[in-house]
C-alpha cells in the first residue's frame, strides 16, 4: 500500500516536470525577446507552430531530434515575420504580436489537419542503468526525457548570459535604452532581431515538448493558452531566469495536481478544475503587480517602445 | 536603396487606402497560397469571396456573421483608442450567452414577450461582469489586462463546458453536453423569412451609429482619444486614466456579452458547449481593419464575415481545412499592419545619407 503511494507520488512529481518543462523553454525565449525591449504576444501562436511541424517531422522522419529542430525552425521563422514589422516598419508591437497568434493558430489548424488522431511513438524518459534505478531519488533526478534536463541548462546558460556575458549587458543596455546603445554604437535593430528570433525558436521548442512528449498527438489549438501563461510568467519572474524556473514548475505542480484531484477520489467537475492554471495566473499577476515600483524597476525601460536610429 | 523616411504630417489618403491595399494584398497572397495548394487561385478565389454572396440567402448569412463581430469590435475599439488592450472579448461574449441562456433554459416554458428584452439584458450584464475583473485588477492592483481578460477566457468557455454537462445539461437530450432548446419566446424573431437573420443585425447598426456619436460627440469619447493618443496631455488635462479603463472594459464587455445572447438566442437556439468560431478573437481584426471606427468597423466586419463563409464553401467544394477562415484574417492582419506604416512614412528610392538598418 505504501508502496503504491510512492510510486504514485514518483508519478506525480514526474508529471510536474513534463508541465513545467514547455513553459520554462517558452518563458526563457519570451524573456530574452522582451529584455532587448520588445514585446512579443505571438508566443501562443508560434508554439503552435512548432507544434505541429514538429509533430510532422516526427511523422515523416521518425526522428524526435529532427522535430525538435523542425520546431524550433518554424518558431523563428514565424517570429522573423514579426520582427520584420515591428523593427522596420515600426508598427504596434502589441497588435502585431497578437496577429501573430491568430496567423500562427490558423497556420497551424490547417497544416496539422492531416495529422489529427495520427499516433506517433513519444520520446522516452532517459534510462541510466544504475542510477535510474536508486529508490526514490533514482527516478526522480535521473528519469525524466532530456529536454528536462535541457531546460536548466538553458536557464543557467541564460542567467550566465544576461548576468556575465558582455553580449547579454549589450542586449539589456538595448532593452534598457535604445537611444542610448544607438549612441554608443550598437546595433540595436539587429540585436533586437536577434533577440525575437532566439525568443521563437524557443516557443517552437516549447510547442514541440508539447505535442511530441507531453501528450505525444496533435491537436488543434492544443497549446491551450500555455504560451499566455508564459508571458505572465516571465512578469511573475520580473524578468530574472531562475524565478522563472520556479514559476514554470509552480504552473506545473497547478496543471498535474488538477489531473490527479480526481484519481485521489475527490468528486470535481473537470471542467471546473481545468480553470485552476488560468485562475493561478491571473491571481499570480495581481500578487506580483500589485507593488508597481517593483515591476517599473525590473522592466526593460524600453519595452515596447519602437526605435528609430533616425528619429 | 528603398529608405523609409518619416512624412511631415500623417498621410490622409493612406488612413483611407491601407486598409484597401491590405485587402488587395492578401488577395494576392491568398490567390499564391491555393495556387501552392495545387488548386486553380482564380476558381478558388471565386468560391471563397464571392460564390458564398451569390443568392440571397448568402447575403442574409453574411449579415448574420457579421452581426457579433461589429458588436464586440465597436465595443473593443473604444479600449484601443485608449490603449486599454482588452483581448478576451470572446470569454464576454461566452459569459453573455450564459447570463442569456441560464434565463432561456429556466423559464423555456415562458411564453412572455418580456423574456427576451431580460435576455438581453442578462447578456449584456454577464459580458460586462466579466470584463469589470480586469478593470478592477488593472485599476486596483495594476495587472495587465491583456493577460488576465485572456485568461479569463479560457475560465468562461470551461465554464460553459460545466454548465451543459451539469446543471444546465438538457435533461432528456440522452446526455449530450447541450441545453434544452430555447421556447419560442426565448428566439430572436427572424428579419427575413426562411433565412436565420434576426433582429439582432438591425440593433447592432443602432450601436454602431450610437457608438460613432459618443466617439466624436461627447466629452468621454474625446477623453478617451486623447489618453490614448497622448497619455502625458490627458494626465495634464486631468483625465482620469482610471475612467477610461472602467468605461471601455465595461463598454467592450457589455457589447460582447450582447453578441453572445444573440448568438445563441439567434442562430443556435440553445446552450452548446462551444457558441463561438472565435469571433471575440476576429472582432480584434475587424476593430483595427475598420479603424477603430464604428463606421469602418462595419465595413470591416461584413469582410472578415466573408472570409468565415468563404472558408466554409472552400471546405465544402475543395475540401481544404476550415483553418484556412484563421489564414487568411491572419494574413489580413498583418499586411494591414505593414500597410499602416504608409500613414506616417514614405517610401523613398537613393540614400540622401547612409541608411541606417
Amino acid at each position: 500500500m505504501i508502496g503504491f503511494e510512492v510510486e504514485t507520488l514518483i508519478a506525480i512529481l514526474l508529471g510536474v516536470a513534463r508541465g513545467a518543462t514547455p513553459l520554462v523553454f517558452a518563458a526563457i525565449g519570451e524573456l530574452i525577446t522582451e529584455k532587448s525591449g520588445v514585446l512579443n504576444l505571438g508566443v501562443e501562436g508560434m508554439m503552435l507552430v512548432g507544434a505541429v511541424s514538429g509533430f510532422i517531422t516526427v511523422v515523416v522522419t521518425g526522428s524526435p531530434v529532427l522535430g525538435f529542430f523542425a520546431a524550433m525552425l518554424a518558431g523563428a521563422l514565424l517570429s522573423s515575420l514579426f520582427a520584420v514589422l515591428v523593427l522596420f516598419l515600426h508598427t504596434n508591437q502589441v497588435a502585431s504580436g497578437l496577429s501573430l497568434t491568430i496567423f500562427g493558430i490558423g497556420l497551424s489548424a490547417f497544416f496539422g489537419l492531416g495529422y489529427i488522431g495520427t499516433p506517433i511513438k513519444g520520446l522516452q524518459a532517459i534510462h541510466i542503468p544504475g542510477l535510474s534505478e536508486i529508490a526514490i531519488i533514482g527516478p526522480l533526478v535521473f528519469g525524466h526525457d532530456i529536454m528536462v534536463y535541457l531546460a536548466f541548462v538553458l536557464v543557467a546558460a541564460t542567467a550566465w548570459f544576461l548576468g556575465k556575458s558582455r553580449w547579454g549587458m549589450i542586449l539589456r543596455a538595448v532593452g534598457e535604452s535604445h537611444h542610448a546603445a544607438h549612441a554608443i554604437g550598437y546595433p540595436v535593430v539587429a540585436i533586437r532581431f536577434a533577440a525575437i528570433l532566439f525568443g521563437g525558436a524557443m516557443c517552437g521548442l516549447a510547442g514541440a515538448y508539447i505535442s511530441l512528449i507531453y501528450t505525444p498527438m496533435w491537436a488543434e489549438n492544443m497549446t491551450a493558452g500555455r504560451g499566455w501563461i508564459a508571458l505572465a510568467l516571465v512578469v511573475f519572474a520580473t524578468w530574472k531566469p531562475g524565478r522563472a524556473l520556479i514559476g514554470a514548475y509552480l504552473f506545473g505542480g497547478v496543471t498535474i495536481l488538477q489531473l490527479n484531484v480526481q484519481s485521489l477520489g475527490v468528486d470535481v467537475s473537470a471542467h471546473l478544475m481545468n480553470m485552476l492554471p488560468y485562475i493561478a495566473t491571473i491571481l499570480v499577476l495581481v500578487l506580483i503587480s500589485r507593488d508597481e515600483t517593483k515591476i517599473r524597476l525590473n522592466a526593460p525601460a524600453c519595452l515596447g517602445k519602437p526605435f528609430r536610429a533616425d528619429g | 536603396m528603398i529608405r523609409i523616411e518619416p512624412r511631415l504630417s500623417p498621410s490622409k489618403i493612406m488612413v483611407y487606402g491601407a486598409p484597401l491595399l491590405a485587402v488587395g494584398l492578401t488577395l494576392v497572397a491568398g490567390a499564391l497560397l491555393f495556387g501552392a495548394l495545387g488548386y486553380s487561385p482564380t476558381k478558388s478565389m471565386y468560391l471563397f469571396f464571392i460564390a458564398p454572396i451569390s443568392d440571397s440567402y448568402g447575403l442574409t448569412e453574411l449579415f448574420l456573421k457579421a452581426t457579433p463581430l461589429t458588436l464586440c469590435a465597436v465595443g473593443l475599439a473604444v479600449g484601443f483608442r485608449g490603449n486599454v488592450w482588452n483581448i478576451g472579448a470572446e470569454g464576454q461574449l461566452t459569459m453573455g450567452a450564459i447570463a442569456a441562456g441560464a434565463i432561456a433554459v429556466t423559464w423555456h416554458d415562458s411564453t412572455s414577450f418580456l423574456l427576451l428584452p431580460i435576455m438581453m439584458i442578462a447578456g449584456v450584464l454577464g459580458g460586462l461582469a466579466w470584463a469589470a475583473i480586469p478593470a478592477l485588477l488593472k485599476t486596483r492592483f495594476h495587472a495587465n489586462e491583456i493577460l488576465t481578460s485572456l485568461m479569463l477566457t479560457y475560465v468562461a468557455s470551461l465554464f460553459l463546458g460545466y454548465l451543459v454537462n451539469g446543471p444546465l445539461r438538457n435533461p432528456e437530450g440522452f446526455n449530450f453536453p447541450e441545453s434544452r432548446m430555447f421556447g419560442d419566446a426565448g428566439l430572436m424573431p427572424l428579419l427575413v423569412e426562411g433565412s436565420r437573420l434576426h433582429i439582432g443585425a438591425l440593433i447592432a447598426l443602432f450601436i454602431v451609429l450610437l457608438a460613432w456619436l459618443i466617439m466624436s460627440r461627447t466629452l468621454i469619447g474625446f477623453q478617451i482619444k486623447v489618453v490614448g493618443l497622448t497619455p502625458l496631455a490627458a494626465h495634464y488635462a486631468g483625465f482620469s486614466p482610471k475612467k477610461i479603463i472602467w468605461m471601455s472594459l465595461l463598454l467592450g464587455g457589455g457589447l460582447a456579452g450582447l453578441a453572445g445572447m444573440f448568438e445563441v438566442a439567434g442562430p443556435i437556439g440553445q446552450l452548446q458547449p462551444v457558441i463561438s468560431p472565435g469571433y471575440g478573437f476576429t472582432a480584434i481584426i475587424v476593430a483595427f481593419l475598420g479603424r477603430l471606427h464604428p463606421v469602418g468597423i462595419l465595413c470591416a466586419a461584413l469582410l472578415v464575415a466573408l472570409s468565415y463563409l468563404g472558408g466554409e464553401t472552400v471546405q465544402m467544394e475543395l475540401s481544404l481545412p476550415l483553418a484556412v477562415t484563421g489564414v487568411f484574417q491572419g494574413m489580413l492582419l498583418f499586411f494591414l499592419l505593414a500597410c499602416d506604416v504608409l500613414i506616417n512614412f514614405r517610401f523613398v528610392l537613393g540614400s540622401k545619407r547612409k541608411a541606417v538598418s
